[in-house]
């Protein structure tokens, strides 16, 4: 069997990946694969962005044991990679820092990138400031209103934030618009793509910048015990913070992966983003994956309570890992997950993010169906202050304000 | 190349060259901004001299279209407008006019979704001729060309100006019907200069393609004077679609007979652009 390490194979994770784009991109795109290769294991490179990960965002990251929601819940050990503590609050740091220091190598000096809920587009504003280039960020205009205080932060670190009206004015269209200005401003324009997908080489670079998630865990637990984790679990919007955190274990089959996707108002509702477990095969930004269509192959309308999750398609690797039941991918509704956020603020006095707190959901559900003698962790991806105004929101409109 | 002898696309572009003349293709999206004046609107290029229709199907997220045509996409999905409306189009286009090349430019997904294979028999049974797929690059194209292979449709790709000699020589082995070439660094839409790159690339893609692989020149294009200088550099055909659109866009009474007219006037401007002399 092939090591599950290896990855992709000619640009491709079993039948999905591949590039699937206009054809001005070509050379860029096999320039960036080129320049990628050249350098990943280049000890200056990757000196220096240790040096950024380490003194600029704060990595390590601890792995917490959440001791307080273990006692509450009953049964197996949680544990959380505290993700939410990396500088910029949430995983997306990473990925933003090496993508931002591999683009100075090539000699580019614009940046672009799209953003949803608003977090991939800060941590490239913050990367860009503190590397010295030039940011754009497109965010559609529905996703401005939803989260404007992460408008005004991309703002504040320099960046150009281009509202987008087209489509569904959310993360698709942002993408969409941002993969427009590449294909206008290809010579000197590189897209920092916010998580693992779009075309080859990009899910693997980003899963790449994101490993140091899974390589760290492995290193703490040794510090606590042993054994390796008996199940792993992590959000998937695009994939980004689980893909960096199951790599490292793909190849040890004692580690249960597990994914969790937005169930948004509940599958049969429709309003969802639940694309592993309900998608169907189709191509879109560059990549064969699952997407969320209709008959016909238009992209549907997602929802998610969480601007992070709100995606129709996901990284073509974890397609991958689905088909050959390496990994198992499940849902939480916006109502679960608002239960897990308020549950790990008061239990352990950490606010999740909407999208994490999707993890922290099925993990409690999870553990309570394990020996004690187990353990499970959860990837914090990131903290819950950008949520708060949601979440007031969502309370009102669908719990009435109580609690 | 030789298995598309009988394509009317093949056909099309002998004809051009015996009469010494520059095709025109022109660009419209199924089904807008409603199919019954979308059928009018085709009768009037045909009658202003188009050489080859290209009909549009709109998908979602259409990542190399600029506004115009994003929105026009947009609006017909608003409206309904499914793949199996725009079949419908090419069926009864294909009724009122047997010899006219017909393409079918969409997305992959819009294929993938149904199979490449079923939705390319669908298509072809239909009366088409070809497709161009803006996102279909070589390395993926595997199943596309063996259905397009078999059922001697037009595999339309598409090279860029950024595009090297290597890939462009690779893209003209497997590219039936003719060529694209992207004139711009951009997505579709009009512009209102023509860049040296442009010209060069021209140049240097006919020169590669040794006159066995007709040229066409789309993304930009809206006036006589272009088409001019596009077919003077070595175009044999100009694709013409944004400008067309903004046509149809400016129709704001309603008037079918005042936009018929027009849409006939303005092609055939392009297409007396189109005439050695
Ligand atoms: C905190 C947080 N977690 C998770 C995600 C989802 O992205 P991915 O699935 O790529 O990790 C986002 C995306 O914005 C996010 O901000």
């Amino acid at each position: 069997m092939t090591n599950l390490q290896e990855f992709p194979i000619a640009g491709k994770y079993g039948r999905y990946g591949g590039k699937y784009i206009p054809e001005t991109l070509i050379p860029a795109i096999n320039e960036l694969e080129d320049a990628y290769i050249k350098i990943r294991n280049n000890p200056k490179f990757k000196r220096e962005l240790n040096y950024y990960l380490q003194n600029y965002a704060g990595r390590p990251t601890p792995l917490y044991f959440a001791k307080n929601l273990t006692d509450y819940v009953g049964g197996a050990k949680i544990y959380l990679k505290r993700e939410d503590l990396l500088h910029g609050g949430a995983h997306k740091t990473n990925n933003c820092l090496g993508q931002c220091l591999l683009a100075k190598k090539m000699g580019k000096k614009r940046i672009i990138a799209e953003t949803g809920a608003g977090q991939h587009g800060v941590g490239t504003a913050m990367a860009a400031a503190v590397l010295g280039l030039k940011a754009e960020i497109y965010m559609g205009s529905i996703d401005i209103e939803r989260q404007k205080l992460n408008l005004f932060r991309m703002e504040l670190l320099g960046a150009k934030v281009h509202s987008v009206n087209t489509g569904t004015k959310t993360l698709k269209d942002a993408i969409n618009e941002a993969l427009r200005d590449w294909i206008t401003n290809v010579k000197d324009t590189y897209y920092l793509i916010g998580s693992v997908v779009g075309p080859h080489p990009y899910p693997m670079i980003v899963r790449d910048f994101q490993r140091v998630i899974g390589e760290e865990i492995k290193s703490q637990l040794k510090d606590i015990s042993t054994r390796s984790p008996d199940a792993l679990v992590c959000c998937v919007g695009g994939g980004s913070n689980a893909m960096g955190t199951f790599f490292p274990f793909l190849d040890d089959d004692t580690v249960s992966l597990y994914g969790v996707e937005a169930g948004g108002l509940g599958i049969r509702t429709g309003k969802h983003s639940a694309t592993l477990k309900v998608g169907s095969e189709g191509i879109l930004h560059g990549m064969r994956t699952y997407l969320l269509q209709d008959e016909y192959g238009q992209i549907n309308d997602t929802h998610s309570i969480s601007a992070g999750l709100d995606y129709p398609g996901v990284g073509p690797q974890h397609v991958h890992l689905k088909n050959i039941q390496r990994a198992e991918y499940v849902t939480c509704n916006d109502n679960a997950a608002l239960d897990a956020f308020f549950k790990l603020s008061r239990l352990e006095g950490i606010i999740p993010a909407l999208e994490s707190s999707h993890a922290v959901s099925y993990a409690m559900k999870l553990a309570k169906k394990m020996r004690a003698d187990q353990n499970i962790i959860v990837t914090l991806s990131g903290r819950g202050d950008k949520d708060i105004d949601q979440v007031i929101n969502f309370r009102k409109k669908y719990i009435g304000g109580s609690k | 190349m030789s298995h598309l002898l009988n394509n009317r696309i093949e056909k099309k572009f002998c004809e051009l060259k015996l009469k010494k003349q520059k095709g025109l293709i022109c660009y419209v999206m199924g089904g807008y901004p409603d199919p019954k004046t979308n059928e009018k609107i085709i009768s009037s290029i045909v009658d202003g001299g188009a050489d080859i229709i290209e009909i549009g199907i709109p998908f979602s997220d259409p990542i190399a279209d600029g506004p115009i045509i994003q929105e026009a996409s947009f609006r017909a999905l608003q409206n309904g407008i499914n793949p199996d409306i725009c079949l419908n189009l090419i069926r009864k286009t294909r009724k009122t006019y047997p010899d006219i090349p017909i393409l079918i430019m969409t997305y992959s997904n819009i294929l993938q979704r149904k199979g490449f294979k079923k939705f390319m028999e669908t298509a072809k049974d239909a009366g088409t001729d070809g497709f161009i797929l803006p996102d279909m690059t070589i390395e993926e194209s595997k199943e596309y060309l063996e259905y397009s292979k078999k059922l001697e449709l037009a595999s339309v790709f598409l090279v860029a100006p950024n595009t090297s000699n290597f890939r462009i020589k690779k893209t003209l082995d497997v590219s039936t019907g003719f060529v694209y070439v992207v004139s711009v660094y951009g997505t579709t839409g009009m512009r209102n200069s023509i860049n040296k790159y442009t010209l060069n690339a021209i140049k240097n893609i006919k020169k590669l393609s040794s006159n066995r692989t007709n040229i066409s020149v789309g993304f930009g294009i809206s006036t006589p004077d272009q088409v001019k200088l596009m077919s003077n550099f070595g175009a044999d055909a100009v694709i013409v679609g944004s400008a067309i659109i903004q046509i149809i866009n400016s129709n704001k009474d309603n008037n079918i007979h005042q936009l018929q007219n027009k849409l006939k006037n303005y092609v055939t401007t392009l297409k007396d652009a189109c005439y050695d002399r």
